[in-house]
This record gives structure tokens, sequence and C-alpha cells, in this order.
């Protein structure tokens, strides 16, 4: 409860701050406008349906792209993790792809794909899949091999194994890589919603700028923000805190 | 040659050995962890097996469960070459290995839901179970949140829910605190002789093999062979306190004491080579 007055009082005086700079005058409000405008504009959004269009259509790309990353990257991790000679041919290219930032993937994604869904899909995907792959390999080499003995030592072999054991033992690991890989996602996304015309939330904010509405901007940047954290909150956090105290890790809450 | 002709061959024994050797490349060379190994156990017997540490106790146990395969040398259970792990016979091995994801039950109720098992059935049985080892009551705890005394009391659940025919169980007892320790080997045997299995008992405490077994072998030290082999009569239920049991553990530890010897020489001259 402290906790939540304390953040409550640091809003707030945020908040009240940059209301008293814009009081000030000392820039343009079309350069520096004030919350009030900026909340104005987040409820014209919201009250003519842009914004929730524009969320709508970023949400159906990003669960697109990251399930498909989250597929792909587990399967690939597990690949990699358990073959000696994957792991040392394609684990070093995971590591170099990973240097890359997802937006380099753009040109290439337009080449291929045109000015279509396909392309944002694609940048997303190569934007967080490389994130669940590397985690989801650490995770699964970190298995203690006991687990592994006790569950063949039960009965459980082949897939069942990789399902019963192998997967959930590998879990902490796997969250991390899967909370990582939505931030990658959802970043690749809006970079890539901003590079072309796509509607969207990136796209939305980059319409505020060509028509020179700095609250729109800033109002868009906050609804991109508010998800963002939001999905960490509600789905990672969660998932983590329910892990730890299963596990019995420190931390638990 | 047809499987059934082969066990007709075989003389009676639940658990059988001939000539299983096992050794492991290393980098100094090949280590026989085991050498011509000849053993037999029966049907319902407490068998023990003691030696120093590194004269391959647990490779031996991990043979017989399948887990390991020899370099030569056959093990037959009830008449059938083993050559995999098999839910006839399931290892309580000393780490436990009890899944920290899932709940005491549903540790339990594991290796049946392998088995494809319904619900309720695995229910019912994991219930009867955990009655079996006083755990009623934890089902829905994690692993972490119970004593290394009740971890132990679930892993023996989880194996002998299944009811396999032969328990292997390497050192289980071995990082528990003497009282804990005293109250579990007066659990085992109790768990012995209600469902007469068959058990087959590792450790390198020559007291607790004493207490626990029906009879003791003795491994040498490196390769591990067959040394000797006692057999404990004395009458159940024993505790450690008793003179008998204290007099014919000292008969085993003398003999154990050459083979400690032995991997303790072992030890210097390897830090010597170094």
């Amino acid at each position: 409860m402290k906790r939540i007055v304390r953040q409550l009082a640091f809003y707030v005086a945020v908040v009240a701050l940059w209301q008293l700079i814009c009081e000030l005058r000392i820039w343009p409000p079309y350069l520096f406008p004030s919350p009030l405008s900026v909340l104005a504009s987040l409820q014209m959004g919201f009250s003519d349906r842009t914004f929730l269009i524009g969320m709508g259509i970023s949400l159906k790309r990003i669960a697109l792209g990251y399930g498909l990353s989250v597929l792909l990257g587990i399967v690939l991790g597990f690949l990699i993790a358990t073959s000696e000679f994957l792991e040392a041919t394609l684990g070093g290219v995971v590591l170099s792809l990973q240097s890359l930032p997802s937006l380099c993937w753009l040109p290439l994604a337009v080449l291929w794909f045109g000015l279509t869904e396909k392309a944002i899909v694609f940048v997303v995907v190569m934007g967080s899949l490389l994130a669940v792959t590397i985690n989801t390999q650490i995770g699964m080499r970190h298995v203690p091999k006991i687990y592994l003995m006790a569950g063949r030592n039960l009965g459980a072999h082949g897939l069942r194994l990789f399902v019963h054991v192998l997967l959930p033992a590998s879990l902490p690991h796997l969250v991390a890589g899967l909370k990582q890989g939505w931030a990658f996602a959802w970043r690749s996304l809006i970079s890539g919603e901003m590079l072309f015309v796509s509607l969207g939330l990136g796209h939305l904010l980059m319409m505020g700028r060509d028509l020179n509405d700095m609250s729109q901007v800033l109002a868009v940047m906050a609804l991109i923000m508010a998800i963002g954290h939001l999905v960490d909150r509600l789905v990672f956090e969660r998932l983590e805190n329910g892990i730890r105290q299963k596990w019995g890790l420190a931390g638990a809450a | 040659m047809p499987e059934p002709l082969q066990a007709s061959n075989q003389p009676k024994g639940k658990l059988r050995l001939s000539g299983v050797s096992r050794s492991f490349p290393t980098p100094r060379g090949t280590l026989v962890a085991l050498e011509n190994i000849n053993l037999e156990v029966s049907e319902g017997e407490f068998l023990c097996i003691v030696g120093p540490s590194g004269c391959g106790k647990s490779t031996l146990l991990n043979l017989m469960a399948g887990l390991d395969q020899p370099t030569s040398g056959e093990i037959w259970m009830d008449g059938r070459r083993i050559k995999g792990p098999g839910t006839d016979r399931l290892v309580i091995f000393q780490e436990l290995g009890l899944f920290p994801w899932l709940t005491v039950q549903e540790n339990v109720e594991f290796g049946l839901r392998m088995q494809g098992l319904p619900k309720q059935e695995r229910r019912a049985r994991s219930q009867q179970y955990l009655r079996l080892v006083h755990l009623s009551g934890f089902e829905t705890s994690y692993v972490h949140q119970l004593s290394g005394g009740m971890k132990q009391r679930v892993a023996l659940a989880r194996s002998l829910v299944t009811e396999p025919d032969v328990l292997l169980m390497d050192e289980p007892f071995a990082a528990l605190d003497a009282q804990t320790r005293d109250l579990l080997h007066e659990e085992l045997a109790r768990l012995w002789a209600e469902t007469g299995k068959t058990i087959v008992f590792v450790t390198h405490n020559v007291r607790e093999a004493v207490r626990l077994g029906g009879r003791v072998i003795l491994l040498t030290f490196r390769p591990g062979r067959i040394k000797s082999q006692f057999i404990i009569t004395l009458p159940r239920p024993r505790h450690l306190e008793d003179p008998e049991l204290a007099l014919t553990a000292r008969e085993v530890l003398a003999q154990l004491k050459e083979e400690i010897n032995k991997a303790v020489e072992a030890e210097y001259s390897h830090e010597e080579n170094r």
C-alpha cells in the first residue's frame, strides 16, 4: 500500500512538473504539448476508434509474429541443445544473428514479401526468435541430468520425456527467454510499422509526425509503453513468480 | 534363439548378473569400474552392496536399472535380458531427482501417468502410497517445502506406486542426519516386510547395510569385484544399537578397511603423479 502511494505521488509530481513547464511557455505548445492536450488526444483517438483499430492491428501482428517465434525458438533451441553438430554450426550463427538489429531485416523482408503483413511479421519473428532460441538452449543445457534419469527410470521416453521432464525442467530459463523475446518482438513491430505504411501503432506515431501533432505522438508513445508494460506485468511477472514459488527459488514474492 | 528357450536355461533368481564388466575410457587410459561380477538376487531379497567410494557401486546399480550398458557380460531379470530401463525395476537415486515443478502428489503419480493410467486411478494409488510412507496431508506441497527425510519418503512412494518388482537404491540416505536416517531405516524395513519387494541397496555405510540387508556384498576397489559376501541372519526388527549388529558390522568393516586403504593409496599416488 505504501509502495502504491509512493508511486502515485511520483507520477503526480512528474505530470505537475510537466504542466508547470508548459505554463512557462518556453517552447510553443505544438512542440511541447501539455499533459492535458495529450490526454485530450488519447480521448479523441479512442472515441473515433483510430487508436483501437491501431492497437488491434498491432496486437494481431505481434500475436502472430511472437507466437511463431516462441514455437520455432523452442524447437530450434531444443535441437541446438541436444545436438553437438548443430551446436557447433547453428549455435554460432544464432549468436551472431542476435547482434543484428531486427530492422536490418526490413529491406530484405520488403523485397521478399512486398509491403505486406508477411513482411512485418517476418521482422517481428527475426527480432524475437533468437532470444527465445538462445534461452531455450541454455535452459535445456542446464537441466540437471538427474531429472532426465529419473524421468527415464519412471518410464518417460522420447516426446514424453521432452514434454513432461525436459521442458518443465528448463522453464525458469525458458520464461526469461520468452520475456526477452516479447520485449524484442514488441520493439521490432513498432519500428517496423513506423517505416512502412501499415496502420498499427507505429504508423499512428508517424502520422502524428506528418500532421505536426505532437500530442498524438506522445499519446501513441504512452500507449506503446503501456501495452509493453502491462504484458510484462500481467503475463511474465506472474509466470516468473509462479515458477519461483513452486520451485522455492530465492526472491519469491 | 527364441527367448523362452534361453530363459529356461537360466537358473532361478529375480536378477542375475553373469560376467558383468564395465569400463570407461578416460584420458589416462581405460578405467575398469567393474570386473567379472557374478551375482544372483532372489525374489524378495534385501541385498546390500558396500564398498569404498569409487568402487563402482553406483555403476553396478545403473547397469541393473538398464540406465547403463555393461561392456561385457549379461544381466537377466526374470529370465529376460535387460537391454534398457524398465518400470519393473526402479532406481531411487542419491539425489532423488524429485521434480520441483510438480506437487508431492504429482511427483508420486508421475510413473503412473507415463503408463497412461486414468486420473482417478492415479489419485487412488498415490493416496494409498502416500499413506504408506506417512505423508498424507502433504499432497499439494512442493518439493522444496519438505524436509530431507520427507523428500526421501516421497521418492520411495514415487517408486513404490508403480509397483516395481525390484527397487534399486543408490545411497539414498547418505545426506541425512543420523536421527532421520534411523527413522527411515525403520520405515524401509517395514515397507520391505509389507510389500515383499526385492531390494538392492547400495551404501558405503556398513552398519546401515547390516541393519537392513539379508545379505551384504563387499566390492573391492578398482576394479570392482565381489570380495566377499555375508549372510545376515540377525532377527528383525533390528536396531543400530544391537550388540550383535555391531559385532557383525565390525566383521564386515574389517574387510572393507583393506579396500578403503587401497583407495586412499591410489588417491595419494595419483596426487604424486601429478
